[in-house]
């Protein structure tokens, strides 16, 4: 065997026992390099006849071009095998648990859920929304909504005041959001379709009374409106709000100050545990109160009772939030416990729309 | 309103079944609100007798009973423990599979003790007839053995409970939700002429009125030679299924009237009257025990009945002890007057006093029923007493005002949608005791004197739909017209909305607390103004309008707290009180945030988990703001905030000093401990009408976008300045310098301790600066450089870091 076989052979086999890209730069220097083993070889081509040279140098060259490949091939290896081994040594417990995202962990209050639903609805069927006061006046909050002197409702035990003032009027916290539809008569012109939605307030205290409570009222005026709208209009919301394909309502007469005829609305439901189911079972739920807007009303705030007419109609928010979702107790919704809001709130992206469905 | 089924049939001719009476009753607006059909309930309830009772062998207070229920098989084996089970008694029997009312159960064959029990022996309690639960019950010996005990006991005439509504005083009687029944299609209605009695006598005793307004007529009528007692079984009957007590005849008779013809009475003991009476104002220091027993101090806010004596009885409430009748009153005034509503109902609330006199004289009485009264209850006296009766004294009206409405025939159709048939009309109006009068298209309806509640023509048109039938209203679909569907919302609505949202996406849950805090809470958030305090709070804790959320949402993070959740973040988005106008209630956005509640997350946490810190509180509100449309460019952050927060640890959000939009910080200690709370707590409240609306545009279309084709470049800067200099005001210095070309200027390190002099800090800021129009060559960089190292200089007295 010639001396350059040697060699080859012997790079060949120093690269091959190469272990690391260190190792093998070593061995690519010592051969390769400026003074290494094969470049020396090459150094001497000069000095060569030119048929030696010929012979020599293709020979020299030729281990110079396996050299180099197998240096290539081993630092692939090498890399390769460098690059899982850290990999490897970079392994995590994918197990470990996350925080739920704020997105997940906030929660809105059924109250405001139910609100935000109930407006889908009626702005849906042309409704806008009115707001007004909490604290008001107590010829908005009776006078004009036709409540006699006298009226037991415009008593302390049920009201709350606050403390007279020199004229000797006094304001109050208003007992339902009427009031605002004082407001809404008194300063637009029909025809109106608002709905009031707000906090109200009554001396009352036990499981299902609470000295603040929220409501939402409708109030349609123009010149035709009639209580056949009326049943229709609450039809329509009833089946929406608790996304029932059909639902069965019982208007009875009844009797409010500020409208005439006035009627109470039962729906038809099943009662079981915590839960109740509409459209279904031998059971009346009372839900909400509504009726003509009584002409005194009318008159009290401008609007001519013989050339305008309307309907109302006014029912608990907190009430249809715990039908709906099966909340037990009203006192709950203002206990503010973490687990209870986070058990019964919704997340922020639980937007209701009508499209995609209220609470789905 | 309670009555009997039997009761109402002495005033409704009529065979239709309970059920749908009951059913047209809350289908004519007088809600049926409890039905007792003792006689369903009671049914397997049996007549039996004992006729052994032996001692149980296991058992020291139980024995072991053979009865014979009467079905003709053998006596039955029952294990009782009540103490009269005895041979002999008569009492009541229920077989297995009997719900027993009292106890909420159905009853199984048992065995008690290792004797069998085939069926139960039972108490006046376990049959909810009565409170009774000392025994078995003991029937008299010739009970019949076998038969039905509610059937046997008269308890099978079903009790009615309506729910009326306070328009409706005519049918606080039973006569007339007989004449409604009668009117919609449920029977004839007996309502026979009242004759007058003719008096023996001239009444001996006047009746003076003071004050027409309150009391504005008034019959008496004395009944000589009466013979009081116990009222006849019927009546008894009658009041007992109702739950009244009999007291003696006279009484009685003034108890029935009021339920059946919703006519108050009184009946005083002549011979306890002294002199003539008066009507009038009571006096300061007068009194009054009264027939329940009470003592009622008086003043002249309450109309009274006096005597020479003094007051005898509370006007259209009460009797008085002193003039009642009893079991030896020979002689009886009998007095059937017409009250002021409003006096009556004023008294009644002020005196606590809820009679059933009361009930109906604060509804208003049938005034032209006053003297027809008297002469239906002179002639049950007359009946059940016997005497001689005077004359009617009569004062003041006996007529109600005469009510006739031009009533058009379409505006029935026109309120309700329903086409009623002129007759149809006619008819219902007619049988309800109106009058409808005139060919039309304009009626005459002249209003009987009973219904005082029907004043107009929309009275008229409910008088006609309840009993026509609201279920035959046609439901109509509501057309919502041509309105452009867009956003119903006003402005601050829409902010409430997206605060709400934007609040709970960042992991926050939504609070909702009482509109009322303490005084204490009130004033230490700038409230507690006398105009917002509550005159009747329900608590002493509840007295005072909020002028913030923060109290309530604190008091709300401290409870959580005690019950062992002490990370936590809670918003509320609700109204604030700042005086009694409108135009001083505003919505306000607040939250907290306590214990380990960083806006990363709640708790601890393998990743991290830190303590809440101010920052989070100015990130919720920052990102709410946003969130509500905010115009975030020309907001201000100054340091410093109300008293309640912590006086270094506090900022201000504004644009402007005039225009303050809320505050963000950790809570004053002084202000936790006020509030007793533990801290540290991180809170923020913001006012959400404050933010200004942003301009309407005429499209929805976004500017257009201009994308650079040069590369931004980014240079740090590091600033050693005082340690009171804001780092906003190096940003803003930054950021001036060429409001074009540095399109960025973030804080990336802030320093003090080693290597920075006492009193100093280190600021670093990565300015970033976009060119325009050409790629920037390094002078023009470091120009720009230059000018921002000189701008912060100036303007905060720092120096670059070397």
């Amino acid at each position: 065997m010639s001396d350059l076989a040697t060699l080859e052979t012997s790079i060949l086999d120093q690269i091959a026992a190469a272990g690391d890209e260190a190792a093998l730069e070593a061995v690519r220097v010592a051969a390769l390099g400026k003074k290494g083993s094969i470049s020396a070889l090459l150094a001497t081509l000069g000095k060569m006849s030119p048929d030696e040279r010929k012979t020599q140098g293709a020979a020299i060259n030729q281990a110079k071009d396996k050299v180099t490949e197998a240096l290539g091939a081993r630092r692939d290896l090498l890399k390769s095998a460098a690059l899982d081994a850290r990999l490897a040594s970079e392994t995590v417990d994918v197990t470990l648990p996350l925080r739920d995202t704020p997105a997940e962990a906030g929660r809105i209050h059924p109250l405001s859920q139910v609100w935000d639903e109930v407006t889908t609805i009626f702005a849906d069927m042309g409704f806008s929304v009115a707001e007004g006061p909490d604290i008001e006046t107590d010829d908005y909050n009776f006078t004009k909504l036709n409540f006699p002197e006298g009226h037991p409702a415009r008593e302390m035990h049920d009201t709350f005041f606050f403390h007279p003032k020199e004229d000797g009027s006094r304001m109050l916290l208003r007992t339902h959001t009427s009031p605002v539809q004082v407001r809404t008569m008194l300063t637009q012109k029909p025809p109106i379709r608002v709905i009031c939605p707000g906090r109200t307030y009554r001396i009352d205290s036990d499981a299902t009374h609470t000295p603040q409570f929220h409501q939402v009222e409708g109030l349609v005026i123009d010149k035709h409106s009639h209580l056949g709208h009326l049943k229709w209009i609450l039809h329509e919301f009833c089946k929406a709000f608790f996304e029932v394909d059909h639902i069965n309502m019982r208007f009875r007469p009844s009797f409010f100050p500020f409208t005439e005829p006035s009627l109470e609305v039962d729906l038809q439901c099943r009662r079981d545990k915590n839960e109740i189911r509409f459209g279904e079972g031998d059971d009346w739920m009372e839900i909400l109160g509504c009726g003509m807007v009584h002409p005194n009303v009318l008159r009290a705030c401008g609007i001519d009772p013989d050339e305008y007419q309307g309907f109302a109609w006014g029912m608990g928010i907190d009430r249809i939030a715990m039908l709906k979702y099966g909340i037990a107790d009203l006192r709950q919704l203002f206990d503010n416990d973490v687990r209870w809001l986070n058990h019964y709130g919704f997340k922020p992206l639980e937007v209701p729309t009508l499209a995609g469905g209220l609470s789905s | 309103m309670k009555f009997t089924l039997s009761w109402l049939k002495d005033h409704l001719d009529t065979n239709e079944p309970l059920e749908k009476l009951a059913d047209k009753l809350t289908m004519i607006g007088l809600e049926v609100e409890n039905i007792e059909d003792k006689a369903k309930a009671l049914k397997p309830f049996t007549i039996a007798k004992v006729i052994s009772a032996e001692q149980h062998p296991n058992a020291d207070r139980l024995r072991v009973c053979m009865v014979d229920t009467g079905d003709g098989g053998a006596p039955v084996q029952v294990v009782c423990g009540a103490p009269n089970a005895r041979a002999g008694l008569v009492s009541v029997f229920s077989p297995p599979g009997t719900y027993i009312p009292g106890k909420d159960i159905t009853l199984g064959v048992g065995t008690i003790r290792g004797v069998e029990s085939r069926g139960m022996l039972c108490s006046a309690a376990e049959l909810q007839i009565s409170n009774d639960h000392d025994g078995i019950m003991e029937l008299p010996a010739d009970a019949p053995i076998g038969a039905g005990y509610a059937e046997w006991a008269a308890l099978g005439d079903p009790v009615i409970e309506i729910n009326l509504t306070p328009n409706r005083q005519d049918c606080t009687g039973v006569h007339g939700i007989a004449r409604d029944l009668a009117a919609a299609d449920m029977g004839k209605f007996k309502d026979p002429a009242i004759k007058p009695i003719k008096g023996e006598f001239p009444c001996p005793v006047k009746v003076t009125v003071e004050d027409a307004a309150l009391c504005p007529g008034f019959a008496l009528r004395l009944v000589r030679g009466v013979k009081n007692g116990p009222s006849p079984e019927w009546l008894q009957k009658r009041l007992t299924a109702i739950g009244l007590r009999p007291i003696n005849a006279l009484v009685d008779i003034t108890n029935f009237m009021t339920y059946d013809h919703a006519r108050p009475l009184h009946v005083f003991d002549a011979k306890k009257v002294v002199g003539n009476l008066v009507v009038r104002r009571a006096r300061d220091g007068e009194a009054l025990l009264a027939l329940d027993g009470r003592a009622y101090n008086l003043d002249p806010s309450i109309c009274v009945i006096a005597d020479q004596h003094g007051v005898e009885s509370l006007a259209g409430i009460m009797g008085g002890e002193a003039s009642g009748c009893d079991e030896n009153t020979t002689d009886v005034l009998i007095e059937s007057a017409l009250w002021n509503e409003i006096n009556v109902a004023q008294t009644g609330r002020k005196l606590g006093i809820n009679s059933d006199a009361r009930y109906r004289f604060e509804r208003g009485v049938d005034p032209a029923f006053m003297v027809p009264g008297l002469e239906l209850a002179t002639k049950l006296v007359l009946e059940l007493c016997g005497g001689m009766p005077s004359e009617n004294f009569v004062v003041g009206k006996t007529f109600g005002d005469d009510r006739v409405i031009d009533f058009p025939l379409t505006e029935v159709k026109r309120l309700s949608g329903i086409e009623v048939p002129q007759v149809e009309m006619k008819h219902i109006l007619a049988r309800l005791g109106f009058l409808m009068a005139g060919p039309g298209p304009v009626v005459k309806v002249a209003v009987p004197s009973w219904r005082t509640d029907v004043h107009g023509k929309a009275d008229i048109v409910e008088e006609v739909v309840r009993i026509y039938g609201v279920n035959k209203v046609p439901m109509t679909p509501f057309e919502r017209g041509e309105d452009a569907r867009k956003s119903v919302l006003t402005p601050l609505q829409l902010r409430t909305r997206r605060a709400r949202r934007s609040l709970a996406s960042r992991g926050m849950t939504e609070a909702v607390t009482w509109s009322f805090i303490t005084k204490p809470a009130a004033k230490l958030f700038g409230g507690g103004q006398h105009e917002l305090e509550v005159a009747n709070p329900i608590a002493a804790d509840l007295s005072d309008m909020r002028p913030s959320l923060l109290p309530g949402l604190v008091a709300a993070a401290q409870a959580n707290a005690d019950r062992g959740f002490g990370d936590v973040v809670l918003f509320e988005v609700g109204q604030v009180f700042r005086g009694d106008r409108p135009q001083d209630q505003f919505m306000a956005a607040s939250g907290v945030r306590r214990g380990l509640a960083s806006s990363e997350g709640l708790g601890r946490h393998w990743s991290g988990s830190a303590q809440a810190d101010l920052f989070d509180a100015k990130a919720d509100a920052l990102a709410m703001l946003a969130a509500a449309g905010a115009p975030m460019q020309a907001l201000q952050i100054v340091a410093g905030g109300p008293a309640w927060l912590h006086p270094g640890r506090s900022g201000t959000i504004q644009i402007g000093p005039q225009n303050v939009l809320g505050t963000f910080g950790e809570m004053h200690p002084r202000a936790l401990e006020a509030l007793g709370a533990d801290g540290p707590l991180m809170v923020f409240e913001v006012i959400l009408d404050r933010i200004p609306e942003a301009k309407k545009k005429p499209t929805r279309a976004k500017p257009l976008i201009e994308l650079s084709a040069f590369q931004p470049v980014s240079r740090d800067f590091a600033f050693i300045v005082d340690r009171a200099v804001k780092a906003g005001d190096i940003v803003r210095a930054a950021q001036n310098v060429d409001k074009k070309l540095i399109t960025g200027v973030n804080v990336f390190d802030v320093y003090e301790g080693k290597g920075i002099d006492d009193g100093k800090k280190s600021i670093g800021i990565a300015v970033t600066i976009q060119p325009r129009e050409k790629t920037l060559t390094d002078q023009e960089i470091e120009a720009v450089a230059a000018k921002i190292v000189a701008e912060v200089t100036k303007k905060t007295g720092g120096s670059l870091r070397a």
